[in-house]
């Protein structure tokens, strides 16, 4: 494909990487080690990635293949979002289902109205795209609702004391919450094209795919990451409450220790 | 019978218990205050009262019976609470006693504290610290508790403000509503109570 970047253009790119440890080392930013590392992990793990999606893309790769490697995605993330916010209870089986389902409705969509051909070059980087998206707003969902509920704790004592069951008690917390989350999400699409030209559409083009059908690949994506995203915050948000509270309508006291963390 | 009864109550907490071994009753009638510094335990005990706690040991009872054992959400709408700092929702004060599902129109109710009808369609928001606590009181009142629980009520308020609660206190339970009223305060606890129980260190001064 005419926009191939060749081994020799990847090791120029890399000088890239040398000035900002230059500029690391002369601002003693302390984070040449991190660069290092950092550029390190990302050829290794990609290159990797690009091996193997060498074999689930070639076409005698069994299809089932594919979904097997969204499975583990979907379980990789759920892990992350259990590492980076720990505080709330049951987070990873929560974190798996809200982020299974999202992806679950988001590769739905596009292989059900046929927007793309489920093929193995199709089923992998989609679920890619609706997996991170999922991940990130799932992380800030666990970490505000957790936030929310210490915050919070006089309105939703003094809801509960008029004895309103603990779910109708948490629902003006957990609307602010979901409106919290999705709203970088809306920002972002609103800025589209103006001030951020989206990865997969720049990565088609760069291709040497026609810009407007790499702009119709990208706004159907934004769209279904729209969808995704708000279906993983709501369900995270709507599990995660029933965590915050004993079955008989009382706050469940989180360690702040934990709270903090991450 | 009494009101509440404790039974060798005791609440975890970290480090040290917040409450140990606690045997009490409430009497079904006039002010009970319970009384002692801060860190005592006496909100803990009065929130084992509409189980907002619940104890790690031991029984709390309502008029006889286990609370573990009874509908927890219909108890709180028996059991009204106010808390120390008014908690106001977002929205006007008719939109606060809404959230309660009153069980009477909302003009008595903000009669019952005081306040005139003008103030249901005022932002709940823009209220002084004694309004916003009488405001509260009526919410709590919306459910017609059989009994009302108060917390520190007048902490946050300034004297004037302080002796209206006080007021409100003494005349609902003339009326029939036992209050049962935590403060640290010694002076409050004597013009307020018809009985002082002091809470010291997790437990109850004989």
């Amino acid at each position: 494909m005419s926009g191939d970047v060749s081994w020799w253009g990847l090791a120029a790119s890399l000088l890239l990487v040398g000035v900002a440890i230059a500029i690391s080392l002369r601002e003693r930013l302390r984070l040449e080690r991190d660069m290092l590392v950092a550029v390190a992990r990302s050829l290794a793990q990609l290159l990797l990635v690009g091996a193997a999606l060498g074999l689930i893309v070639d076409e005698g790769t069994w299809i089932g293949w594919s979904f097997v490697w969204v499975a583990g995605m979907v379980t990789f993330a759920a892990v992350t979002v259990a590492r980076r916010a720990p505080a709330l209870p049951a987070v990873l089986p929560i974190a798996a289902t809200a982020i299974g389902s999202s992806a679950a409705l988001g590769l739905g969509l596009l292989f059900v109205l046929q927007v793309f051909p489920v093929e193995g070059r199709t089923v992998v980087p989609l679920a890619g795209m609706v997996v991170g998206n999922a991940l990130s707003a799932t992380v800030v969902t666990v970490r505000r609702t957790v936030d929310a509920f210490a915050e919070r704790r006089a309105d939703l004592e003094a809801r509960l004391a008029l004895g309103l069951p603990s779910t109708e008690a948490a629902r003006p917390t957990v609307r602010n919450v979901l409106r919290l989350a999705i709203a970088p999400d809306v920002e972002r699409i609103k800025a589209l094209g103006i001030v951020v030209l989206p990865g997969a559409m720049t990565g088609l083009i760069l291709a040497g795919v026609d810009p407007l059908d790499a702009v119709r690949v990208q706004l159907a994506l934004m769209y279904v990451i729209l969808g995704a995203v708000a279906t993983s915050t709501t369900i995270t948000a709507l599990l995660g409450t029933r965590r915050l509270f004993t079955p008989d309508h009382r706050l469940v006291v989180l360690r702040r220790s934990a709270a903090d963390e991450g | 019978m009494a009101l509440f009864e404790l039974d060798g109550v005791t609440v975890a907490g970290d480090g040290r218990p917040r409450l140990r071994d606690v045997t009490l009753a409430l009497p079904d009638t006039g002010v009970t205050v319970l009384q002692g510094p801060s860190g005592s335990g006496k909100s803990t005990l009065l929130r084992l009262l509409n189980r907002l706690e619940a104890p790690d040991e031991g029984t709390v009872r309502y008029r006889g019976e286990d609370l573990a054992q009874r509908d927890v959400l219909a108890h709180r709408r028996e059991v009204g609470m106010v808390f120390q700092a008014p908690v106001v929702f977002p929205g006007t004060v008719a939109d606060n006693l809404a959230v309660a599902r009153p069980e009477e129109p909302p003009e008595e109710l903000l009669e019952r504290v005081g306040l005139p009808a003008s103030f249901l369609e005022r932002d709940a928001s823009t209220l002084s610290g004694g309004e916003a606590q009488r405001a509260c009181l009526a919410r709590a009142l919306a459910t017609r508790p059989h009994v009302l629980l108060m917390d520190e009520p007048t902490s946050a308020l300034d004297p004037a403000a302080a002796e209206v609660i006080e007021r409100l206190a003494r005349e609902l339970a003339g009326g029939g509503v036992p209050v049962v009223l935590v403060t640290h305060d010694d002076a409050q606890a004597r013009r307020v109570g018809d009985r002082i129980v002091r809470v010291e260190d997790g437990r109850v001064a004989a």
